[in-house]
């Protein structure tokens, strides 16, 4: 069964079309990586698949309902840095956000608080769950946000530049923690980090206002017919392997 | 209309009682005793719905809904005059207001995010200014403006008393019911979205709870003190406490101590209520400053 079905999708801004006849199909279990330049349509994409717009032209199924029907079985990973970073909420707090229901009221069930420290125990941060979100790094913060995500149970997984603004020690922690939810749940990462790509996804789908779709590894003409030469592309733990530093390591 | 400022001072008010000490005036005067109570409610629902205003930053959206309860009062009573409707109460006029002019900032705000402040400013000064109209053309004896805007103990009335502990009760067991979603909104809009739950919904209601807050003491403290009854318990709070729960906990805590103390200490030392009690609470964030969060 396809997690996702996409046919002759088109949708834009106004008279800007950023999204344009586009069809692909997601395999269940599938791990997926999603790349292009900036303004290439990958966060509207997401936006679509998440429910947040809705299509204007074609259609979009998403675990076999129509995009927005089906968002509860959905785990969204936004990039952890758009949060106020000084709201005082506990981590428990935030990850049990997804046990929110729309017609629960009162306090979260015992059932609830265990799926949430359960998630937590999936990202190793079942110790911080009192600790507030201002008080973790930039790769603990994401881990809260998948923990977040994974509370929600979901059959599919969407992360949206899940490496930005984390550090490399963090960004090992982080992709270990991804990696073991690979044979769980399919799993699109929308990502400038190729190399993050690389080691997640089955393959890769370039989306720049139309659709391609690549196997891995990306041969260096693929990525500069990708990026139109306009866009830096992120090598970052490769190549800090390779100089032994922790260099600015992004290269054209 | 001729619109004077002056201030009234518990003592001005109560000409009669020589006592000094402050319990046997509130055993003796029921409108200290009202005021007392007035304040004692509203600090729950200042404290733990100003903590929302204040980690959620919406404290321009709190005083927009705050002046635009003017017009609610000069229409309030404006029509119960004109057209003799007694149950028409300036206190109404207020809820009635306060509800409106929540629901106006919050759709407009929520359709048209980017015009947020030209919104919030309209609803501000449109508010004072129909409020103002309204009282210009009122028939009857003058009406008191600065006592609506800066606060009068003498019109704290036992029904105003009931009323806030009725809208204080309302406020507290909606935020008790929503308190998880209210959080997740304030936290992250999008993500309650995907939840399947209406973060527009829920949006709304903490504005309507602001502003149900906003009237709560506006016989003790006016329209204008309010506002900073609800932010600066909250404010100081959240410069001292981690969590959100120890920041309500705090902010009542504290909003109570302004109140109660407030009235205690501004009629030993004959200032008026309102303001005293909020030059004191912007000392003391001021002070918060000073230390540091362990």
């Amino acid at each position: 069964m396809d997690a996702i079905s996409c046919t002759d999708l088109s949708f834009g801004y106004g008279k800007v079309r950023v999204i344009d006849n586009v069809s692909f199909k997601i395999q269940k279990g599938e791990s997926l990586g999603v790349i292009g330049p900036n303004g290439g349509g990958k966060s509207t994409l997401l936006k679509l698949i998440l429910g947040l717009e809705t299509p204007q032209i074609g259609c979009l199924d998403v675990l076999g309902k129509p995009a927005g029907k089906n968002r509860r079985k959905i785990g969204y990973v936004p990039q952890a840095m758009r949060f106020d970073p000084l709201y005082p909420i506990s981590v428990l707090e935030i990850v049990l956000m997804g046990r929110l229901d729309r017609l629960g009221v009162g306090a979260y069930s015992k059932q609830c608080r265990q799926v949430a420290e359960e998630s937590l125990e999936t990202v190793h941060l079942e110790d911080y769950k009192k600790r507030t979100f201002s008080e973790l790094s930039g790769g603990e913060r994401q881990r809260v946000m998948i923990a977040r995500a994974l509370a929600c149970e979901p059959e599919l997984l969407l992360m949206d530049e899940p490496t930005a603004n984390i550090d490399l020690s963090a960004e090992e922690q982080f992709i270990e923690a991804l990696a073991g939810l690979r044979e769980k749940m399919t799993l699109i990462l929308v990502t400038h980090d190729l190399d993050l790509v690389t080691e997640l996804s089955d393959s890769v789908l370039c989306v720049n206002q139309h659709v391609h779709r690549h196997s891995l590894p990306l041969s260096g003409e693929t990525i500069r017919e990708i990026y139109s030469g306009r866009r830096r592309i992120e090598h970052h733990r490769k190549t800090r392997h390779h100089q032994g530093d922790h260099s600015d390591c992004s290269h054209d | 209309m001729n619109i004077t400022v002056k201030l009234v001072t518990t003592k001005e008010i109560i000409p009669i009682v020589v006592m000094t000490e402050f319990f046997e005036t509130v055993r003796d005067v029921p409108v200290i005793r009202f005021a007392l109570l007035a304040g004692i409610v509203s600090s729950f629902t200042y404290g733990i719905v100003g903590t929302f205003v204040v980690t959620r930053r919406i404290g321009y959206i709190a005083a927009a809904i705050a002046h635009s309860i003017l017009g609610g009062i000069g229409a309030a009573i404006y029509f119960s005059r004109t057209y003799n409707i007694e149950w028409l109460t300036p206190m109404l006029g207020a809820i009635t207001a306060a509800i409106i002019s929540a629901l106006v900032i919050g759709c407009i705000s929520l359709k048209f995010r980017e015009r947020e402040d030209t919104i919030i400013s309209a609803v501000w000064a449109g508010g004072m200014a129909l409020g103002l109209i309204f009282l210009h053309h009122t028939p009857g004896k003058g009406v008191n403006l600065e006592s609506y805007l800066f606060g009068n103990i003498l019109l704290t009335s036992k029904s105003d008393v009931v009323v806030t502990c009725v809208l204080g009760l309302v406020v507290l067991g909606l935020v008790a019911l929503f308190y998880h979603k209210l959080i997740a909104v304030c936290f992250d809009e999008e993500f309650v979205q995907l939840r399947g739950v209406s973060s527009k919904v829920y949006y709304l209601l903490l504005l309507v709870l602001t502003g149900i807050c906003m009237v709560l003491l506006v016989r003790v403290a006016g329209i204008v003190l309010s506002l900073a009854l609800i932010i600066l318990p909250a404010a100081t709070a959240c410069r001292l406490a981690r969590s959100i729960w120890m920041i309500m906990i705090l902010a009542v805590g504290l909003s109570m101590l302004y109140n109660v103390g407030g009235l205690v200490v501004s009629f030993e030392l004959d200032q008026p209520t309102g303001p005293f009690v909020v030059v004191v609470s912007s000392i003391i964030y001021g002070c918060s400053f000073l230390i540091k969060k362990t």
